[in-house]
């Protein structure tokens, strides 16, 4: 039999080889409907089992306990599990959201567990030294942890042991969900354990299989030269590092935390001077900070908390990542005024919520000109600061041929653009006026005269039209709709821009009549 | 006593200063028409001041010429040898940005700020001038008090920004240039009929330009042609070198 169809030794019999953690590269929320299925049982799902691609053969990787039960195992081929059990719900595997899973575990870990956290392939390290007493020692720590873990929907397996190697071993190979080795007997705790569960390569697994070394204890009597040379140098490591001859420190993840400055006052301040200098302090302090970390800020809250104990809060933003202190310390002295101090403030803390990496920049050559956009930033916070960010805008072009259509606002930091070097007028009216007593030939000559707000203009000179399409994609009644624009000048030198809708021609495209839409100077 | 030679010279050094109200090594924008500049006592629009501009009328043409003269300076003074932003304060919002590309203020030099009241209106002109980062400040008010007026002047002078103060008409009879104003130069726009063309259609736009007020000159009176797409004014074409007009005018319209 060729070796790619051969079942895994496990099924032949032989119980020693190594069986990977079952609940491996499952979602939470599978491990949420199961316990939801198996308590109503009227509704049992389908036997779950995950599976992902090596090469031209599928692999089952996780299955459910219901697929265990029905002697589905990882590592089986996905057409034979398909084959034993009929109606077998078969999911790729995402590796990829079981690492983000693990990593916010890992997160949520360094948050409140531990600070030494790190997140691996299918499992979390934690460095207990010095903080499981915390939690009242290591049993009722793990404990804690599963109890956790089973509320989030997930199951797991903890051991505690003096080395990592250790530890991964006991965890996916003992009985229990919980196992704490006491101190100094990894060497014993290991020793009854398969050879797989050190962390070995599959070469170095089927050499130790082939040699007939089955379990851990196998190889500790065993000489180190030739153990190296059969099962790779890699391998004696991995052994070390279990029994802890070598050291293999846990690299902890690091979660970001906001750039923060503090001022804890003596006396409570109440007066705007007052605030002002710790204002001064703290920016000073905030921006030493973010320079040590290469940050820039791009929005900073300062939080004052008063005698009373209630918080005043001011968030201002920046159109880009700053620090500079000046800036920050002007734009937060223009909320002074906006912060009640009550009986006086005791603690003052400047917090940049959102930073932004912000590096040394070159500076344009005085040649070439400035970037005119650099300087813009803090004139934009400093307005800003005043009305709002959403009252600062710059206009920029839409691709519309209807004029109210072609302008539309964009950020004050956004490019600009350019719109067609048709005539356009500098005020165009918010809606367009009708015009009345308008004399004018058809079809496309401008108006000879018309009255608008009251008064009687005699046209003097005229220019169009200029026909404007509706839009039929956007609305039905412009399917047919037409306007013909024209620039007329009065006998007072008044120039506007009219415009009468329909060709003069077709009456579908509209019915004649005429309006006033913007002015030229 | 007669005067020593010394101290006539230097009553004379004293008398020129006084003449000239302001450092004329202060940098001022030509307007590039002669018959402008020679008549402006700093023989341009001083850079570092404000100045007040209005309709000649409250009708919208006016007010639209009113508004392209300030786009066209604020185009010049954002201009290529200056490469700053114009800071355009507005509380209407009735401005079309393509007709002020056409004056030369392309959507890329100038970004606007939309105002409550003059009150917020002022003080933002204002916050924009001292950062001193900006070509030029435009700012749409009706009213503007003194006392605003004065701040606006001195922050100009302090941040080097000038402030073109885009007074709009409140009630049909009263002129906003009858308030009284720190402004150096008060302006006021309004169109007038153009040049007939020889052929139908309308020529280049043509304003009444009056100088109603300056520090240290002379009031003056003009008409000029519009605003070019750079921004630049013109002095119409002496008589003899126009178009002959056609018989009857209204027969362009058709």
């Amino acid at each position: 039999m060729p070796r790619h169809q051969r079942p895994p030794g496990r099924e032949l019999g032989r119980r020693s080889e190594a069986a990977s953690h079952p609940f491996k590269g499952r979602d939470a929320t599978d491990g949420a409907t199961q316990v939801a299925a198996d308590q109503s049982p009227r509704h049992a799902l389908a036997p779950l089992v995950l599976v992902t691609t090596a090469g031209q053969r599928q692999i089952v990787t996780a299955a459910c306990p219901a697929a265990r039960a029905l002697g589905l195992m990882p590592g089986m081929a996905a057409t034979q599990a398909r084959a034993l059990v009929p109606g077998l719900d078969v999911r790729p595997a995402d590796t990829e959201a079981d690492g983000a899973a693990i990593y916010r575990l890992a997160l949520h870990a360094v948050r409140h567990w531990t600070p030494g956290a790190a997140p691996t392939v299918d499992g979390l390290l934690l460095d207990l030294t010095g903080a499981a007493h915390l939690f009242g020692g290591e049993a009722r720590f793990c404990r804690r942890v599963v109890a956790f873990c089973r509320r989030l929907g997930l199951t797991a397996r903890i051991a505690v042991a003096d080395t990592l190697g250790a530890a991964h071993a006991v965890a996916r190979h003992a009985s229990g969900p919980v196992t704490v080795v006491p101190l100094g007997g990894a060497a014993a705790t290991v020793a009854p354990l398969p050879v797989a569960a050190l962390r070995l390569t599959p070469e170095a697994i089927a050499a130790a299989a082939r040699f007939g070394l089955d379990r851990i204890g196998d190889l500790l009597p065993m000489p180190r030269a030739p153990l190296a040379r059969r099962l790779g140098l890699a391998a004696v490591e991995r052994l070390d590092q279990a029994l802890g001859r070598v050291a293999e420190p846990i690299v902890a993840i690091v979660p970001f935390e906001a750039p923060a400055a503090e001022r804890r006052l003596l006396e409570p301040i109440g007066t705007a001077e007052a605030i002002a200098t710790v204002i001064a302090d703290i920016v000073r302090d905030l921006v030493d900070a973010l320079r040590q970390r290469g940050l820039g800020a791009r929005t900073v809250e300062l939080v004052a908390t008063r005698v009373d104990g209630r918080d005043e809060r001011q968030v201002i933003g920046m159109s880009r990542a700053t620090r500079d202190g000046a800036h920050l310390r002007r734009m937060l002295c223009q909320r002074i005024e906006r912060i009640d101090p009550g009986l006086g403030l005791e603690v003052v803390r400047l917090i940049a919520i959102r930073a932004e990496p912000l590096a040394a920049t070159a500076i344009a050559s005085a040649l070439a000109g400035g970037d005119p956009a650099t300087d813009l930033a803090v004139t934009v916070d400093r307005l800003a600061g005043r009305i709002g960010e959403s009252a600062l805008f710059r206009v920029r072009p839409v691709e519309s041929d209807v004029p109210e259509r072609a302008v539309a606002r964009a950020g004050v930091l956004a490019p600009g653009g350019t719109w067609p070097a048709w005539k356009r007028p500098v005020r165009l009216l918010r809606r367009p006026e009708v015009l009345t007593n308008v004399v004018a030939l058809l079809p496309d000559h401008p108006p000879r005269r018309f009255a608008w707000r009251g008064a009687t203009h005699a046209v003097v000179a005229g220019d169009g039209p200029e026909r404007i399409h509706g839009e039929w994609w956007r609305r039905d009644a412009e399917i047919d709709a037409i306007r013909d624009y024209y620039r007329v000048e009065d006998e007072a030198g008044a120039r506007f821009w009219l415009f009468r809708r329909g060709d003069g021609v077709d009456p579908a495209t509209g019915d004649l009549s005429w309006y006033m839409h913007g002015l030229f100077g | 006593m007669p005067a020593t030679p010394d101290a006539t010279r230097e009553i004379a050094a004293l008398r020129d200063q006084i003449a000239v109200p302001h450092r004329t090594d202060r940098p001022v924008l030509p307007f590039g028409v002669a018959a402008i500049d020679d008549q402006l006592c700093r023989a341009g629009l001083a850079i570092d001041a404000i100045h007040d501009v209005a309709p000649a009328s409250s009708r919208l043409s006016d007010d639209a010429a009113a508004t392209l003269f300030v786009g066209g300076l604020a185009a010049r003074l954002t201009g290529v040898h200056r490469r700053r932003q114009a800071l355009w304060v507005l509380t209407r919002s009735d401005l079309y940005a393509p007709g002020l590309e056409q004056a030369g203020l392309t959507s890329d030099r100038v970004f606007f700020a939309e105002a409550r009241d003059d009150a917020q209106a002022l003080a933002l002109a204002e916050d924009g001038v001292r950062e001193g980062a900006l070509g030029a400040v435009v700012v749409e008010v009706r009213r503007a008090p003194m006392v605003a007026t004065r701040r606006l002047q001195l922050a100009a002078a302090e941040g080097g920004t000038p402030v073109l103060m885009l007074r709009r008409w409140r009630r049909a009879a009263t002129c906003p240039l009858g308030e009284l104003s720190a402004a150096v130069t008060r302006w006021r726009i309004g169109s007038t009929p153009s040049a007939p063309l020889g052929v139908p259609g309308v020529g280049r736009a043509r304003w009444t330009v009056d100088l109603v007020r300056q520090r240290g000159g002379e009031p003056f009176s003009l008409i000029v042609e519009a605003c070019d797409d750079q921004g630049r004014l013109a002095l119409p074409a002496a008589a003899r070198d126009r178009a002959a007009a056609p018989e009857r005018a209204v027969a362009r319209a058709a």
